[in-house]
């Protein structure tokens, strides 16, 4: 055995590693396209809460759960506390057009909060808040659910927003 | 490589077959609950009739994650590469004593955290997300399985020193070298979920813990639960690689490039973990969007694999006469059932693993996190492309270790068939109700969200796990057939090892130099890992005390 021995590699298939390295590029340059250019981005850190006192702490927004208007018609955030098995809460009404920023979290085990046809979606962790926001600009009702087993009646918890036109 | 028979001791196969028991046990229970989650999505609630037995579809799910993904998967692995390992290097093991004691460390840990599952004291999935609270010998039991597969795995690096020092300068035969990086790959991978057993879910689950800090448990949890999957993945691969050319009457295409993948899969395994946490509020997005990045790099050498296994089955068709640019295909034995599973199930690997880049690009997890596509990928990938190469592998591997003729090789290769069929149907289902926002993991019957829209899809699945069920059923009736069979084999089963065309020895150093490929993957996962695990354990609050939600 010699170290100077160089790897032999086919020439289809270093025209096949060539390719699809040059796929992998194209595909991670998709990704970073849609995520800085279209700014589709996935949840970052937003604050840390304690599980144990988030729903009755007075000063936790979580402690009176629910929609506040920033800009009316246009700007929202929504307070929401998941527990077994039910949003807190369940119903939310918006006008079209609005931008709508939610911040969920759980005072029990991991939940999961997808609004069906937008790209939230995400884990709900004791202890941390979830947040994303989207602009609602169809008028229509939109199922949330809860997509992370949580118990029982895991399949029951959902809640809807009605997005006036 | 010396391809010459060596004739494997009785007591070593009895102690190999004992792994394949267990597993195949595993995977029969296992596998009675998966068809029970298709139907009840297809609206034929069975769950019903199982009571008290079985409580619910929970503790249900619970059994076939825990049973196919973690019990049949690790047994089997455990007992095929103590038989690579002891065939390949053509020596027994260097302490057999210690191998046992792995093994029974095993079967200890699965009976002790069998007992909790059944008792409906564990309904908490096979991911058993904190702080949802399980009896405390179901993370004993788990953690037992675990620290005995790393046993085993110490038994075969003392085996692999050994032969080091019998053979100095001599290259690593290939299927001993993939068993090698499969159990290093698997100590270092499963370290994550043993720093979160030890240090937080069993002092917790025994009380001696007031909480838990489940966003660090997550983290912990999918630092092994990626790289589970290549513990998975690459003992198929040494068949794919090694064995299957074989059985097709070939050569191994390429063995250098084929250590060179095997190597890759080493380092890159491992620091990718924040691609199952893309929507996890406590891990920033720079984190998850450079193990994005490394997660498509891991892809490359599943890009080699494809091509050198394919060449290799090419090269197999050719030699016996097949002919065309797809027309070679016809003349691989498909009429050997070990061959005919193991190439359907590489073919529905390839699409699992297209499926898999979609999962890992970043943002677009948005739209298929934690939907029924991600079940949908993962039955392509462990529950066919593994699960389905493991069944093929028994074909040849239990008549050769009960010296027994395989019961109706006719029926084993209808097996694979319908496993093929019966996959498709279920998985193209559900990748396309996870497309449409259908969860997983929930019984959609009781959701009060379905549209009609879906009903023909969630049939499909329904259809899909009843021709499942059958293939399963045919597979049981096959090995216990065979293994109760009076008829002893006709002629002696050979091991399927390939040659490769290139002679190995031939092949660079490098390809058999240990330290700076384990260097250069240390230090990559604490490059990938280290900030974030430092943060998270700094500011650790064991906020969330226990739940028994179920």
């Amino acid at each position: 055995m010699s170290a100077q021995e160089k790897m032999h590699v086919d020439r289809y298939e270093r025209n096949w590693m060539v390719a699809s390295a040059i796929l992998l590029v194209l595909f991670a340059t998709a990704v970073s396209i849609a995520a800085f250019g279209m700014g589709i981005q996935v949840p970052a850190p937003e604050q840390r809460v304690d599980p144990r006192t988030v729903a009755s702490d007075p000063n936790s927004p979580w402690s009176n759960p629910g929609i506040r208007e920033v800009v009316a018609g246009e700007k929202y955030d929504v307070y929401i506390l998941a527990k077994t098995w039910q949003y807190l809460p369940a119903e939310i009404s918006i006008p079209a057009g609005a931008s709508v920023t939610f911040y969920v979290t759980s005072m029990d085990v991991q939940h999961g909060f997808k609004i069906q046809d937008t790209n939230v979606n995400f884990q709900v962790v004791p202890g941390q808040v979830s947040k994303l926001t989207v602009k609602f600009t169809k008028a229509g009702t939109y199922n949330f659910i809860c997509t992370e087993y949580c118990g029982a009646a895991h399949a029951a918890m959902a809640g809807k927003i009605v997005v006036s036109p | 490589m010396s391809t010459q028979a060596y004739e494997i001791t009785p007591k070593d196969k009895n102690f190999i077959g004992w792994h394949l028991a267990v597993a195949i046990i595993a995977l029969a229970i296992g596998s009675l609950f998966g068809p029970l989650q298709a139907f009840e999505h297809a609206g034929w609630d069975l769950y019903k009739y199982l009571n008290p037995l079985i409580k619910s579809y929970y503790q249900g799910l619970t059994l076939h994650g825990v049973l196919n993904a973690l019990v049949w998967t690790t047994f089997f692995i455990t007992g095929f590469l103590t038989f690579t390992v002891i065939y390949g290097f053509k020596r027994p093991l260097k302490y057999p004593t210690l191998n046992l004691i792995g093994f029974l460390l095993m079967v200890v840990g699965l009976v002790l955290a069998a007992i909790p599952i059944l008792l409906n004291e564990a309904t908490v999935l096979f991911t058993f997300y904190p702080p949802m609270k399980a009896n405390w010998a179901f993370y004993v039991g788990l953690t037992l399985v675990v620290v005995g597969s790393w046993v085993e795995g110490w038994g075969f690096f003392y085996t692999y020193a050994a032969w080091r020092k019998e053979n100095p300068g001599v290259r690593t035969p290939f299927i001993a070298f993939g068993s090698i990086i499969t159990m290093l790959l698997w100590q270092i991978a499963t370290i994550g979920i043993a720093v979160d057993m030890l240090t937080m879910l069993i002092p917790w689950s025994l009380g001696l813990l007031p909480g838990v800090d489940p966003q660090l448990s997550r983290t912990y949890f999918w630092f092994t639960g990626h790289p589970l999957v290549y513990f998975w993945l690459l003992p198929a691969y040494i068949s794919w690689y090694a064995m299957l050319p074989k059985q097709v009457g070939g050569k191994m295409f390429s063995d250098s490039l084929a250590r060179f993948a095997f190597w890759l899969f080493l380092i890159l395994s491992v620091p990718l973990g924040f691609h199952h946490q893309y929507v996890d509020p406590g891990v920033p997005p720079a984190w998850k969007f450079i193990h994005a990045m490394l997660t498509f790099s891991v892809f490359f050498p599943s890009m080699l694999t494809a091509f050198t296994v394919v060449a290799s089955l090419e090269y197999g068709a050719r030699q016996n006469g097949g002919k065309g640019m797809f027309g070679w295909m016809r003349a691989l034995p498909w009429s050997n059932p070990s061959v005919a599973a193991q190439l359907l199930a590489g073919l529905l690997f390839f699409f699992g693993g297209i499926g898999g880049l979609a999962n890992a690009s970043y943002n677009v997890n948005l739209v298929l996190h934690n939907t029924a596509f991600v079940p949908g990928h993962f039955h392509l990938t462990v529950g066919t492309g593994v699960t389905l190469t493991f069944i093929g592998i028994s074909y040849w591997l239990i008549p050769y270790l009960t010296g027994k003729k395989l019961w109706q090789p006719k029926w084993a290769v209808a097996q694979a068939w319908l496993w093929f069929v019966g996959m498709i149907i279920f998985s193209n289902s559900m990748h396309i109700l996870g497309l449409l926002g259908a969860p997983r993991r929930t019984p959609l019957n009781l959701a009060p969200y379905i549209p009609a829209e879906w009903n023909s899809r969630l049939f499909q699945v329904g259809i899909g796990g009843a021709i499942l069920f059958v293939s399963g059923a045919i597979y049981l009736t096959v090995v216990a057939a065979t293994f109760w069979s009076k008829q002893p084999a006709t002629e002696k089963v050979e091991v399927p090892v390939a040659e490769a065309l290139q002679d190995p020895a031939l092949g660079p150093a490098w390809l058999d130099r240990w330290t700076p490929w384990v260097v250069a993957t240390l230090a990559l996962i604490v490059l990938a890992y280290g900030p974030m695990l430092f943060d998270l354990i700094k500011n650790i609050a064991l906020t969330s005390p226990g739940f028994r939600v179920w």
